[in-house]
Parts: structure tokens; sequence; C-alpha cells
């Protein structure tokens, strides 16, 4: 596990200001979507080898929402970025 | 002193004698010793015994390795088992004792463990103990624990402060032998920010056993003009007496540093931290941590007396310590020669020098009588040794009398901290050894750890190693030229690895502190655990406190030439932090007693001491739970008396915990309605709602209230449990899941002081507190508002909602004027009896009305399990939980719904936990009907209630049935019944 994030707002910080969620998982469906979609957004998760992208939390920070990619072998972050700018959670 | 303790000694002070007693004994020795060597300068040659056969030992090594000489030093809270005698600074007053032995360490009890070695070799736990399975708890294990071990952990507290602390740099260097302090001295003069650590109390690491000349001055002096040189940078942060313990992902390294444990109880500071913890972030690592020394197996090469070759050098010229009078070196390569040298340039007698090695091409001059081709096979002597046989080449045994054996069977890199990350050592044929990984990450390896050989190559390695990384890091840096004019040559080191002597008589051990042989290697490969990782569990080799050091690449040696293969082959075991042990003080660092956790407090706490409250802890608050009065010896004395009183007259209760959250924006409205499973797009101003949140999986997450204070400014209420999470919760849905939203939102938790107020009697006190009318047509159920107090004094947010089902207001005022507020109502409903209560009082209430909270709402109850199926919006297009919540399990009508139970016979009790049987039914799991949740005896009715999630729910009012408690073996009749024990038509709440 990385020992430093580099926040995009608070820049290079320990690891214990920050809470991960998981993986950033398919976007929240339409409230119409099939249950198919439902079960695959709030149940299934992959276990990858290799790069993961994550929710984590700069809770102990600025309390942002950010999405990183990180290598689950190598513990490389190669990107940080604020969630909100990205649109992956949502489509409604 | 003894005959022990010669002249010279580079780091010891003669002027400053220093007494410490070692096993009741008083004994003396010099500031600058460590205990090793004040024990060694006395003649002790016996320090401990072993783990499992309770041989005695002595010390073998002179720095963090050692596997033997470990002590108990101090007394009741300083007490530290485990120590390194080879470490630990002596101090005036030091008490230092030996470990695993009885009744003393002279005449153990347990050496007759040695005469059970065929029981006790590789998996012995395995094989001896298996039967019969009664005997392992009542006979085998405490006779194994009594047995074995080491030092014991003290009982009593530890009167020390420990703490954390966080170090940047951007070059940091690990070890300040001679590689280590070129490269912090180049380092340190390109303006870089340097730290150098060594885990010893002097800077030197090599160069102190040094007795000789570093280029064309004495090597003190140079060392000396180094060290100066350090200290006067003010770039350069100098630690000494710390440990890197850890190398960590990102560049950041985990260090222990021992501030004051060198220190006599007398100069010990209170004030300032016995040890502290440290994680340093470094841009670059200069990996200086040398090579240890390793051992060579050989029957009987744990007789005290045996003694690394290095080391005795060190004890030697750093210490004025003589190993004895006639002393052997056995050693398979060039560098050990020199404490041939040394001692023999010290007037020690060297008798021989046993070498493998055929035809060793070495320097060495001295008058020593040279074996080549030969080992030692055996040593003898009682409690020291005495003599040693040796094994010619032709096969003839010659027994040399010796006082002292120095071994050296070559060098093992110190290459934990390069594959703490993963990254697995390179076997090198040349270095006899496993050299740093190739790292691509901001580490390079300097000096002895890198293969080089003394001091000259490692000056020139450590410097050369620094200007690389300076350069990438954007410093223009010089390599510092420690040598002066002369250029010494580089020594030739011809190791020719010998991992055992396969002549050994008797037991030849690999790792002294777990007594494992090279017998007991032999047997696991025997029996199938040839695997490094296989045979290092199967013997227990490597796995004591000293991890190995000294033993693990013997055994992989070992392993290797019965396979007939490469050490590389083989491989080693993974490194793992810590590299040395570290206290669980520094590990816990100030988080103890007091500073355990933060203390949360109320705004209200204040109030609520003064008027005799009785806190409980929940998570990090203080809360309120009674407030007994003058007579009430017995909790529920005082709940009983606080609920009867808020009935019928009017109580105070501290709900500041609560979680505050303040939202803002113009889709704040459109936010909440997407939040809630109930609507709240068309909440008005001046309005509170009750909402209920679910979790995207379709159960209840959380339930608070909801007030519209102004045109897109809400605020929210949350539980005391789950005010970081919803807030959490919020942020995440507002961020990730609807960005576009315009909305915006801060915790107010700890921003406001919040107090109940219910009873009938409610309004005669808070009118006299309010300006505002507070009638129940101008301020009616769920209104919500900012209120004058005081005569215009104050502004307070008045809520008309109510928790205990009283008719009940909760004003909010700003946290500082908390406790005034609340004096002043106590004041105002004096002549009203208005009495505080606290949270357990709530909770009476909460269950008499049927209300739920987080032990009903436990993460596997849907809206409709509550009865409050009705508020889950059909209308609105989204929210979070609403598919999920539809699902075909989450609406089957069997599942279990809330209820109110009580028993049939009023003097009957039962407990929160107990489940529901039908009558007649068997106990089983088939035939279980759902648990009660939450109870409390209500004094209103004069017995004990309960809210229960059973099946069927509210069709089942009426019915008898088992209320069963399979832990207390009770059950009762009980009656199913609505949850709202009282007011259930809401008649006092709308007073």
């Amino acid at each position: 596990m990385s020992s430093l994030v580099k926040c995009p707002h608070c820049g290079l910080r320990p690891r214990e200001e920050f809470a991960i969620r998981g993986e950033v998982a398919t976007p929240r469906p339409k409230a119409g979507a099939d249950e198919s979609a439902w079960f695959d957004h709030v149940y299934l998760r992959d276990n990858p080898r290799g790069e993961h992208r994550e929710y984590w939390h700069h809770a102990g920070g600025c309390r942002r929402w950010l999405v990183l990619s990180r290598n689950t072998v190598t513990h490389d972050i190669s990107d940080v970025v604020d969630a909100s700018t990205l649109k992956v959670g949502g489509d409604a | 002193m003894t005959s022990f303790r010669i002249e010279g000694g580079t780091l010891i002070d003669r002027n400053d004698v220093r007494s410490f007693t070692f096993n009741g004994t008083k004994l003396s020795g010099f500031a600058g010793d460590t205990v090793a060597s004040a024990l060694l300068a006395n003649g002790k040659q016996v320090v401990g015994r072993s783990f499992k056969y309770h041989r005695p030992r002595g010390i073998l090594s002179a720095g963090a390795a050692e596997p033997n000489a470990l002590l108990t030093i101090g007394r009741d809270g300083r007490r530290d088992p485990n120590t390194r005698a080879t470490i630990a600074e002596l101090f005036d007053g030091l008490e230092a004792r030996s470990q695993n032995c009885w009744p003393n360490v002279d005449f153990d009890v347990g050496a007759v463990n040695g005469l059970l070695g065929p029981f006790l070799g590789a998996g012995f736990y395995y094989k001896t103990f298996m039967w019969p399975a009664a005997f392992w708890e009542k006979v085998y294990e405490p006779i194994i624990r009594k047995a074995a071990g080491l030092g014991r952990a003290g009982y009593d507290p530890d009167p020390a402060y420990y703490e954390k602390c966080w170090a940047h740099c951007d070059v940091l260097v690990i070890g300040a032998g001679p590689s280590g302090l070129a490269a912090a001295l180049t380092a340190g003069r390109s303006g870089a920010r340097v730290i150098i650590a060594d885990e010893g109390g002097q800077l030197g690491g090599g160069i102190l056993a040094e007795g000789g000349m570093i280029g064309d001055k004495p090597a003190d002096a140079t060392l000396a003009d180094i060290v100066g040189e350090l200290h006067a940078l003010p770039n350069v942060e100098i630690k000494t007496r710390t440990t890197i313990f850890g190398a960590y992902d990102d560049q950041v390294f985990g260090a222990v540093e021992r501030v004051q444990k060198h220190l006599p109880e007398s100069a010990i500071n209170p004030d300032r931290a016995m040890e502290r913890l440290w994680r340093i972030v470094a841009k670059h690592t200069i990996l200086a941590t040398g090579a240890e020394e390793r051992p060579i197996v050989f029957g009987g090469n744990d007789r005290p007396g045996v003694m690394m070759a290095g080391a005795m050098r060190t004890y030697l010229n750093a210490f004025g310590v003589a190993p004895g009078k006639r002393v052997a070196l056995f050693a398979n390569n060039n560098q050990a020669y020199q404490t041939a040298i040394d001692l023999e340039a010290r007037g020690i007698e060297v008798a021989a020098i046993i070498d493998p090695r055929t035809c060793p091409n070495t320097r060495y001059q001295g008058k020593a009588r040279h074996i080549a081709g030969a080992m030692v096979r055996d040593t003898d002597g009682r409690k020291g040794i005495k003599s040693i046989t040796v094994r010619h080449d032709d096969g003839r045994d010659e027994v040399i009398n010796v006082d002292a054996l120095a071994v050296s069977g070559g060098y093992s890199p110190i290459v934990h901290l390069a594959c703490h990350r993963g990254a697995k050592p390179v076997w090198s044929d040349q270095h006899a050894g496993f050299m740093p990984p190739e790292t691509s990450d901001g580490m390079t390896p300097a000096g002895a750890v890198a293969g080089n050989v003394g001091i000259a190559s490692c000056f020139d390695a450590g410097a050369k190693a620094a200007v690389a990384a300076l350069d990438a890091l954007g410093f223009s840096a010089q390599p510092a030229n420690l040598l002066g004019s002369d250029k010494s040559d580089d020594i030739r080191q011809d190791i020719v690895a010998l991992w055992s002597v396969p002549s050994s008589m008797g037991k030849a051990f690999v790792d002294y502190q777990n007594d494992v042989t090279a017998g007991d290697i032999n047997l696991a490969m025997r029996e199938g655990y040839d695997h490094v990782e296989l045979a290092k569990r199967y013997t227990t080799n490597g796995m004591a406190t000293d991890q190995g050091k000294t033993s693990n690449v013997n055994a992989i040696g070992i392993l290797a030439e019965n396979k007939g293969v490469s050490p590389g082959e083989i491989g080693t075991t993974t490194f793992r932090p810590f590299y040395t042990p570290v206290s669980f003080g520094a590990l816990v660092g100030a988080s103890k007693g007091f500073e355990f956790q933060p203390v949360r407090k109320s705004p209200l706490h204040g109030w609520a001491v003064r008027n005799g409250a009785k806190f409980v802890e929940t998570g990090l608050w203080y809360r309120s739970s009674w407030f007994p009065k003058d007579g009430e010896t017995f909790w529920r004395d005082s709940v009983d008396r606080e609920v009867l009183n808020v009935r019928s007259n009017v109580g105070i209760c501290d709900v500041s915990t609560l979680g505050k959250i303040e939202i803002f924006g113009a889709d704040a409205a459109e936010f909440l309605n997407r939040v809630y499973c109930n609507a709240f797009l068309k909440l008005p101003v001046g309005k509170a709602r009750y909402g209920i949140m679910l979790r995207e999986d379709g159960l209840v997450y959380d339930d608070g209230t909801t007030s519209c204070l102004a045109e897109n400014h809400y605020f929210m209420t949350t539980t005391t449990a789950l005010a970081a999470g919803v807030l959490t919760h919020l942020e995440f849905c507002a961020q990730v899941l609807w960005p576009d939203l315009d909305v915006r939102m801060a915790s107010a938790t700890d921003q406001w002081a919040q107090m109940a107020i219910a009873g009938p009697k409610t309004r005669d006190v808070l009118s006299q507190i309010i300006d505002d009318d507070i009638s129940n047509e101008a301020f009616p159920f769920l209104a919500a508002r900012e209120v004058s107090m005081f005569g215009g004094r104050l502004k307070g947010r008045l809520f008309r909602i109510s928790f205990s089902g009283e008719l009940a207001f909760e004003i909010a005022v700003p946290a500082g004027y908390g406790e005034s507020v609340a004096d002043a109502i106590m004041a105002a409903g004096k002549e009203h009896g208005i009495a505080p209560y606290g949270t357990e009082a709530l909770g009476v209430m909460r269950i008499e009305k049927g209300h739920v909270t987080h032990a009903e709402i436990n993460g596997t109850v849907t809206p409709a399990d509550l009865g409050m199926g009705r508020m889950v919006s059909v209308k609105k297009d989204d929210f979070i939980g609403q598919v999920m919540n539809l699902r075909e399990g989450l609406v089957d009508p069997s599942r279990p719904a809330l209820v109110g139970i009580k028993p049939k016979s009023p003097s009957d009790k039962f407990a929160t936990g107990s489940h529901i049987l039908n009558v007649g039914d068997e106990v089983s799991l088939e035939n279980d009907q759902g648990y009660v949740t939450s109870m409390c005896h209500s004094p209103n009715l004069g017995h004990a209630i309960g809210l229960a999630l059973v099946k069927g729910g509210p069709e089942r009012y009426g019915e008898e049935v088992v209320i069963w408690n399979g832990l207390a073996g009770s059950a009762v009749a009980g009656i199913i019944c609505n949850p709202a024990f009282v007011d259930p038509e809401n008649e006092k709440l709308h007073a």
C-alpha cells in the first residue's frame, strides 16, 4: 500500500489521511435500468492483479473524493484526480 | 581492572567509571562501553543459556545481530527483556540479568535438555507432542512454555513517554560507517537536506574498530574530522541510536530513535521522549548498512569464547578488551586476518590460523602458525573454550589449547531494507553472499553492503553513490575525498564458501538463538522440507528475535550444498520489517492512558458535570447517561425518576452529539430528495421532516430530521454513531454520483449546542427564554426556524421535534453559549419541576414510544420492516436504494417486522437478543420467529417492554409467544403488541 498520496488539492499527504472505498465500478445505472445492471453496480467488483482504479476520500484533508489509479502489484500510483471531474460515478 | 582490559580503546573514557550489576554481582566498566564489552572486560564469558538445550552461551558479536547475549535490563516499568548486550550502552547503575536459566546462568537445571536432544530435533513440536491430544494443554504446553522462551515481559506500566514524528529529506543515508559518512558529507556539502542515521551511539561504524591509520592520519582523527564537519553543516541531521527498521512504499522509512535508553534513571528527562518513532520521507536513499560477518558451522561452535573475528577486533580496538591470552582464528577469507594482525600488535598470542582454503594468498606476515586446508571440527571446555580440535587436510586431528577462537565464514550484506518492498537479493559467487537487488526506486547500495572491502574502497563508493544521486536530484556535487594523499589498495577477499564442517563432532549450530543445528537442517531435508521457506519453519531456523541475521545464509548454503545447487537457486526467505525488534512503547507512541484516543466532549459537558451526570463513552463522545440525586443508589432509580418527570413535568437532555450537517445550494432540495427515500423536494421553509436514508442495496442506512431554514439552506441531523459516515456518504453522492448538482455541505456538529426540552410543561419553561410565540398554532409539530432568545440577545434554532413522544422542542445555540442557555432553562424550569435526563431515560422513552435506533437499524432492515414502508416514495424518479429496495427478498411479506413485546406476567423479565418462538415449538433455528432488538423497564407501565423484529410483524399483535434466552437458559411467556406503548395516538406530541 502506498505510503504517500498526491492529492490534487492538498499535495503529497500520508495515506492515513485517506479512506478507501473500493473499486471504481460500473457507473450508477439509471433508475429504469434492468436489475442485472443494478446488481453489477452494487455488488460486482474486480480484484485485479495490476492496474486498479479506486475511490479514495481525503477524509483528513480537503474531503474531496478522488479517483486513484494504483498498481496492486507494485503499489505505484499512476494518477490521482478529483472524482467530480471524471463523471464516472453516475449517468443520472 | 581485570586482565581482559588492556590499553587502548577508542570509544571508552577511562576517567569515567560506571558501575553496574550483572545477575546481582556488582561490576564496573567505562563510559563508552556496551554492556557486552563491560562483561567481557570483567571476564564474564557465560552470559546466557540457549533456548532449547540450555547450553552456556557467550557473546558472539559486537552489534545488532547478536543471537546469544540477550539480557533483561532495568527493573519494574523500565524493564526491557531480550536486550542485546552488544548494543546496550553502559550507564551508571544499570542492572542486567541473564534469561532462560534456572536457578542461575552458571548452573542451569534445564541443561539436562541436552540429554533429550534426540527428542528436540527439527519438527519436534509436530512429532513429540502429538499424542495423547488431551496432554497438550495440561502437560506439554506448560512445560514447553516454562522451559523455552526468552525474557519475560514485566507487569508494571512503563512510566516513560514516547512520541511519533515525521522527517523529510533529499538524501537519507542509512548507516554511518565509512561509505555512509562519505555519502553524507558529499551530499551535505552540496546543500542537499541530508539525514544520516545509525543504530550506534557514535558515528563511525567499521571505522570505530580500526586501530591503525586511515590514509595518512590515525583512524580516530580521520573520523573526528568527518564527524566535526557533518555537525557543522546545518542541512545535515545526524540521528544516532536510530535504527531504520523498515522500508515502505514511496521512499518512506520507519525508524526508531532510542533517545534516552542509554541514560541512568537519574538523568532521564521525563518531559523528553524515551524513544521516538520516525517516519522519514526521502527523495533518495544511500543504503550503507554494511555486511554481517557469518559464523562457520562446526562442532561446538557455540562454546563461550568463540567469537566473530570482526567483533573480536572491535572489542580489542574500540573498547580495549582482550578476548583471551591465546587465541586462534578460523577463517575462509582474507579480511579476517586483520584480527590476527591486530591481536599480535597488542601482544596477544595468536596460536594458529586455521584456513580451509588450500593455498590462501594473504599478506599475513605475523608469528601465528598458519594451517591451510584445515578446519576446526570440535571445541572443548566446560563453560569456556579450552581447546579446539583441528582436522588437517591429511585427515589427522590436532588439539590446540586456546582460550578464545575468532571465526569468520564470510560477509552477508545487510540487504534487508533493499528487500522489504518485495525485491529478492541476488547471489554472488565472488562475494559468497546475497547482494542487494537492482532497485530503481531511489535507493543506492554503497560500501560493504555492495561488496566493497576496506575503508578506502567504502569511502570511495559512498561518495560516488551520493554524487550520482545528487545529480539526479539537481544538486551539483563533488565526491568527498576522505583519504588525503594516500590511496590504499583494495583488499582481495578470495573467499571460498564454507557452509559447514563435514567432520564436525557434536552439535554444530546454525541458528544460535533457536538452537538449530546442521543436523536439524539435514533432517528437515530428509523429511522433505527442503524448500527454504519450509526448512525455515520446520527447523525454526531464522525465526528467533534476531531473525536469522547470523544464521540464514549458512542454512541456505547447507541446503544448497546438500542439493548440489547454487545458494542462488535456493534463494532467501522473505525480508520483512522490522529489521531489529521495536518496543511496543515506540509503536504505541503517545496513544495510551488518557491519550489513548481523543476525548470528545459536548459543549454542554460542563453543565452536565455540574448537574452530577454519570457519563458513558459512545465512540469518542462522553454522553451524560443519567443524573443521580441524593439517595439514589441504583442507576434505574435515577432513570425511572427522569422518565416519569418528563412524562409528567419537563426535562432537559443534551442532544449535541447528534450529527449536524449544513447543506446549501440551488439543488440542495433535489439532492436531499435523492439521498432520502421519502420526499424532500417540497419541504417548505420553516419545517422539519423525518427522513430515512437507504443504502444503495435497499436497506436502511440512517435516520434523522432535516429542516429547511431558508431557501437553498437545509440543516440535517444524523444519529450520533453515523455522523461521520453520513457526511462521507453525502459527499460521495454529491461529488461522484451527481457532480452536476449545485450543493455544498459541511459538518456543524461541534458548532452547535443542542438540547431537547420535553414534557407537558415545556412551553411554560421555554416561553421564558424564547421571545417568539411558541404556541401550538404559531410553532406546530415539525416547525423549525431561527428564534430570538433572551430579549434579542441571542439567536437560536428551534425545532419542534420529539424523540420521547412528549411535547418537545430542540433548541440549538452556538456552542459557546450552550452551558449558559442550559443553566437559564434549568432556572426557568425550576418552579415547573425541570430535571435533566440522560441517554438512558431517552432510551426508555423512545422504546415506550416505539421509535427505532441503530439497535433496530442494524443493516438487515428495510423501511417496511420498521413499519415505515409507506414513507418510501413511489413517485420519485430516483433515490439511493430505490431499485434494490424492491428486490424480491426485500418485499417478502414474511420478513421479520417491528413489533412491541411485553411479558405475559408483568413480573417477568427478558433480555435484548432473546429469540421469539411460537408456543409449543422446539428450540431450533427452523422455528425461530425473530429476536428482541431493545428492551427496558417502563416506569410508566411498571413492567419490562421491548421492541422486536418478528416474522409476520404487526399482524400478530396480541399473540402469545415464548421469549427464549439461550445464554441465560430462560424462557418466558410474552405478548406481541403495538410498539407504541405510550400515547399511540400522538396526542401528547401535538399538544
